[in-house]
């Protein structure tokens, strides 16, 4: 079979024009367009449908109730000439994802790392213990229970206790907690793909690999992890940034549920906040669709800037 | 080879002992931080009353009660929509959106990986870049897509979305690439199998790692689903929701809230403890190539 199809393209290639060997080839494997026809359908409808009706929306000024007009830039220019909120927004998200995602990031492969040696039994266990809050739903407001803003709260009242503070501190309605109390809760919960991703990387690395190291000279785990095992998981890297990136912008509900919407001041006030606060409340689609493109290029745009950095890593 | 420092024929890797030390602290320290509040939920939960709303604090419980979780339970056999609706709820989205998901998307990976056809790399370089962005991103125009094909307020917009998750493809493409070898389908289509046979006599049985990895990914999703802003009726929300409205109730509620927050998060971390190899098996092919 795979000779007949070889000697089929190599006929195909001198006698018609790439077009119409495209058109055979198709025709050739119209099974396989039907097989992925289903997946590809739904992942079109709700994947890519609803990013580029973001793009046309955002040039009208929809409301959901009348005809949209076309206002060309209007939104855009009100987005970032006349929006302060946004503003305060992009700067958070700059920070907060700034933090999240390379903490998030480093902590994952670190962890992975630290327990790769272990014997299997407890490396499971200890795999578990890492992994679980980013799988158990809601259980991080129990971060709003040892931070609670009275004197129950473990943290307040354990302060109180060394004569640290006099009176309680209201941690997620002061600024100057809010953002870093948010990171952190956000860091608890993100061991999720990407630690999986590694701790399978590593795992995989083969072995003979740090034999042959030992041999020519690697004389610490150092070298051994900078000339043997990061580059050959590299793969698990590229996988690990995109899962910790597009993480790392989508913690908003951790602060909304910590800190009510919005944060005091708009001290945690993201873009992906704004997002929902005029496209779910406001229902000023156009507006709307506008922070949404914007937050679509941010992170497309930082994952591509990711991709080029990792993919010099151990050349 | 038999001029190395070798013990048992293993070439003794360089290690100090200060550097394991120190990993050994780190990893304890790391440790305290993600392990201590997820006990520290469980202590809460086992809490009398008194003992929750006591000053000073304690980290642990000091006369374990069983009191929550029935309290727990009482307030969910007196809510407004009986308490096994939102539990059908739950599992019924959650088992048509995983099963559906893992036919739809294995069917297509296979494709992807194994056939070489017209538009196939373009397509699932489009599936990869989309995992560059989260979904909520585009929540406001799923929304008007949905409610075009009047699926507002219904199971399917639950469940429908979730047969196309793009992480789901991405993983068991990446794994059938690695894991399923051509030569073995070659000789199923020999045979004289069709491409729809050969993907599931043949490469199906050899993925199921996969399988159970796209299943607890789907279903963890889809129970961690809390209020949907595609779901307006009270009877067609679900169990994660529900649980979050009875114990939203403040100080009085404050110990069924505990027991709620140990059972949703109990099932999840069950549900790992059973597939952990599996998963990590599925995630040594998860590497992304360019």
């Amino acid at each position: 079979m795979s000779n007949r199809t070889a000697e089929k393209k190599a006929v195909a290639r001198k006698d018609i024009t790439m077009a119409q060997w495209i058109w055979k080839e198709m025709k050739r494997n119209w099974i396989a367009y039907v097989m992925v026809a289903p997946y590809m359908l739904i992942f079109t409808i709700f994947t890519i449908a609803p990013v580029i009706l973001s793009v046309v929306i955002s040039f009208t000024n929809f409301n959901m109730l009348e005809m949209p007009d076309f206002v060309f830039l209007d939104n855009y220019i009100m987005l970032f000439f006349d929006d302060e909120i946004f503003l305060t927004a992009c700067t958070n998200t700059f920070i907060f994802a700034g933090i999240v995602g390379p903490a998030s990031y480093l902590l994952s492969f670190l962890v992975a790392w630290f327990i790769n040696e272990l014997p299997p039994k407890i490396r499971a266990l200890v795999t578990l213990i890492f992994y679980a809050p980013s799988i158990s739903g809601q259980v991080y407001l129990i971060w709003g229970t040892l931070f609670s803003s009275d004197s129950y709260g473990w943290v307040n009242a354990t302060l109180l206790n060394l004569g640290l503070i006099n009176e309680e501190i209201a941690f997620f309605k002061t600024e100057q907690y809010v953002m870093p109390l948010c990171i952190v809760v956000s860091l608890w919960t993100s061991l999720g793909t990407s630690f999986l991703s590694f701790i399978a990387g590593l795992q995989g690395v083969d072995r003979s690999l740090y034999e042959a190291g030992a041999v020519d000279g690697v004389k610490n785990r150092w070298q051994e992890l900078y000339y043997i095992t990061l580059p050959s998981m590299k793969p698990q890297l590229m996988f690990g940034a995109v899962m910790a990136i597009t993480g790392a912008f989508g913690y908003g509900g951790i602060v909304t549920a910590l800190c009510g919407f919005p944060s005091v001041n708009y001290c945690a006030h993201t873009i992906m906040h704004h997002l929902e606060d005029y496209g779910g409340s406001r229902y000023e689609v156009g507006y709307s669709s506008a922070i949404a493109v914007v937050l679509f290029a941010i992170m497309v745009g930082a994952n591509g800037l990711v991709k080029k950095i990792l993919s010099k890593v151990g050349t | 080879m038999a001029k190395l420092r070798t013990r048992n024929h293993k070439v003794v890797l360089a290690r100090s002992a200060g550097g394991d030390a120190g990993i050994t602290v780190m990893l304890t320290l790391l440790g305290a931080f993600m392990f201590l509040p997820m006990i520290y939920v469980v202590m809460q939960s086992l809490k009398p009353l008194d003992e929750l709303w006591m000053y000073p604090p304690k980290f642990y419980v000091m006369n374990p009660t069983f009191a929550n979780f029935k309290s727990l339970f009482s307030l969910m056999n007196i809510s407004w929509v009986p308490f096994s609706r939102y539990i059908f709820n739950t599992v019924f989205t959650s088992v048509m959106g995983t099963f559906g998901h893992l036919f739809i998307a294995s069917l297509a990976a296979y494709t992807l990986a194994k056939i070489k056809f017209p538009g196939g790399k373009f397509m699932f370089k489009t599936i990869q870049t989309s995992l560059m962005f989260h979904s909520t991103v585009t929540g406001v125009t799923s929304f008007i897509i949905l409610s075009a094909f009047g699926w507002i307020d219904t199971y399917l917009a639950i469940i429908v979305p979730a047969w196309g998750s793009t992480l789901g493809l991405y993983l068991m493409k990446q794994f059938m690439d690695s894991h399923v070898h051509d030569t073995v389908l070659e000789s199923s289509r020999l045979d004289g199998a069709g491409e729809l046979r050969t993907y599931w006599i043949i490469a199906m049985p050899m993925v199921k790692p996969a399988w159970l990895t796209l299943i607890v990914y789907s279903f963890q999703g889809l129970w961690n689903a809390g209020a949907s802003t595609y779901i307006h009726s009270e009877q067609l929300k679900s169990f994660n929701y529900a649980i979050g409205q009875i114990t939203a109730g403040g100080i009085k509620r404050a110990g069924a809230s505990a027991a709620s927050t140990v059972i949703m998060m109990l099932v999840p971390i069950m549900v790992f403890i059973f597939s952990q190899s599996n998963i990590v098996e599925t995630m040594g092919s998860s590497g992304m190539k360019d």
